[in-house]
């Protein structure tokens, strides 16, 4: 991850006139270790496939990056990369909502708690593909059973760590909210939503490292397009360097949204304790 | 004015607080001590209006504040903020009880990057800024050094007489009762009770 790093002075008088993401700047050295610790790991890769000696069954970042890097400039993988970031985005958007609402409720309502924990466990030990192929039987081999299938996958996960948030809470600080007759809005936006900011974000990581491997598998059992739908296809030529290629190409996708959207929002939201 | 008429305040089986009776006039310090655990605090949530399952009835002004025994700041947000959201007052009224307290210019800092003292500052210009009709101090100079409880000290006695909220006060400090009390009571006994000195 690229860490960002802020050195700001504080002015003697008066509020600030900058939000604090306008003043933010990359952590080169932060920058510079991760593009060696990838680098390292492309050597590590072509130094296997190397000593291997065999690119039908290992095939090295020589016969993988080529295919990758053909594929994204001629514009092959691009209506499959984005089926699969659709999917994704749709379903992480309802499990992240359903998941929060839920795990709220259940944070501030220890009666609501005690009924729906043990549903919550079960329901977070049910294997993914078991709710795959339930959604698939259920509702058909389409879009909405696609969706439904990864967002049920997710919504345990972030019911239970929203519902920790919400239990770690400071009391202290709802009761100052509530001498000081703060409304709801101001009470939810100013004393709750904050605190439980690290466990959204942290919710939101895990969501989506999870959400995009179920997506793929999705795809796979039953789906015409996506990575996953050309994974099948390269499983079925056993061409190991293609299924390599097409993963590359989300994970790329993944590592940007990482990058482009979630560090520089926990970066945000963290600003107040590193100043 | 506030004056409360409780019969009794349970947790579960257990009677905290007896029955008692306590009027506050605006302008008067109601100084209340006794020793630890005897339910300082739970009077003192119940006449802030957090605490409501007691039995009895309370009549008290809308325009409550407190000043907690930790700062119990808002991290995440800034000084200046710390007044304004809670309260509803202005950037400039906010700005103006800073300077009361001595953190003129202070409004820009995150609340960690403040001292105890200056953090308990905050929370007393807090206090006065949403222009209470009763004030609660709850042992609000707790662990701090002496110079800066008679500082702090001096600074709250002169505020509550520009303001003249109805004020209660819970210490186990001595100096802190005699500075600021008009008035003197002791809680103490299981269920404990109030009785005036």
């Amino acid at each position: 991850m690229i860490a960002l790093a802020r050195k700001r002075h504080i002015p003697s008088g008066g509020r600030s006139a900058l939000p604090a993401h306008a003043i933010a700047t990359p952590d080169w050295r932060a920058v510079g270790r991760t593009i060696v610790s990838i680098l390292a790991a492309l050597f590590l890769w072509a130094g296997l496939a190397f000593v291997l000696d065999d690119p039908a069954h290992a095939p090295g970042p020589q016969q993988v990056l080529p295919e990758l890097f053909e594929g994204l400039a001629s514009g092959k993988m691009l209506p499959d990369l984005g089926a699969t970031l659709w999917r994704v985005g749709l379903s992480f958007a309802l499990a992240m909502g359903i998941g929060a609402a839920l795990g709220i409720l259940l944070g501030l309502s220890r009666r609501a708690d005690a009924w729906f924990d043990p549903w919550l466990t079960i329901w977070n030990n049910i294997p993914a593909l078991v709710l795959i192929v339930l959604c698939y039987l259920w509702i058909g081999l389409n879009e909405t059973a696609a969706v439904m299938a990864v967002a049920l996958n997710k919504v345990p996960l972030v019911a239970v760590m929203l519902r920790e948030g919400v239990r770690a809470r400071d009391p202290a600080l709802s009761e100052m909210a509530r001498v000081f007759g703060m409304g709801f809005v101001a009470r939810h936006r100013h004393i709750l939503i904050p605190q439980l900011m690290p466990h959204i974000l942290a919710a939101a990581r895990a969501g989506l490292a999870l959400i995009w491997k179920v997506v793929l598998v999705v795809e796979f059992l039953g789906r015409s397009n996506g990575i996953g739908f050309r994974i099948h296809l390269n499983f079925q030529m056993f061409d190991i360097a293609g299924v390599l290629a097409w993963a590359s190409a989300f994970v790329l996708v993944m590592l940007a949204i990482e990058w482009l959207v979630l560090a520089p929002l926990t970066a945000h939201a963290a600003r107040w304790r590193r100043e | 004015m506030i004056a409360l008429d409780l019969t009794e305040k349970r947790f579960g089986p257990t009677q905290v607080l007896g029955a008692l009776r306590l009027e506050v006039a605006r302008g008067e310090v109601l100084g209340i001590e006794g020793p630890s655990g005897t339910g300082k605090s739970t009077l003192l949530r119940i006449l802030a209006g957090v605490d409501t399952r007691f039995e009895g009835k309370m009549q008290a002004p809308s325009r409550r504040a407190m000043v907690f025994q930790e700062p119990v700041l808002m991290p995440w947000r800034r000084v200046i903020d710390n007044l304004t959201i809670p309260t509803g007052a202005s950037e400039d009224e906010a700005e103006h009880w800073l300077c009361r307290v001595g953190l003129s210019g202070y409004g820009a800092h995150w609340p960690g990057q403040l001292s105890l003292g200056q953090a308990r500052r905050v929370g007393l210009a807090r206090a006065f800024a949403s222009r209470p009709e009763l004030l609660i101090l709850d042992e609000p100079f707790v662990s701090l050094d002496a110079e800066r409880v008679d500082d702090l000290l001096e600074l709250t006695a002169r505020l509550i007489s520009e303001t003249q909220p109805a004020v209660v006060l819970a210490s186990h400090a001595v100096r802190e009762l005699d500075r600021l009390a008009t008035r003197r009571a002791v809680l103490a006994g299981r269920p404990a009770r109030l009785t005036a000195l």
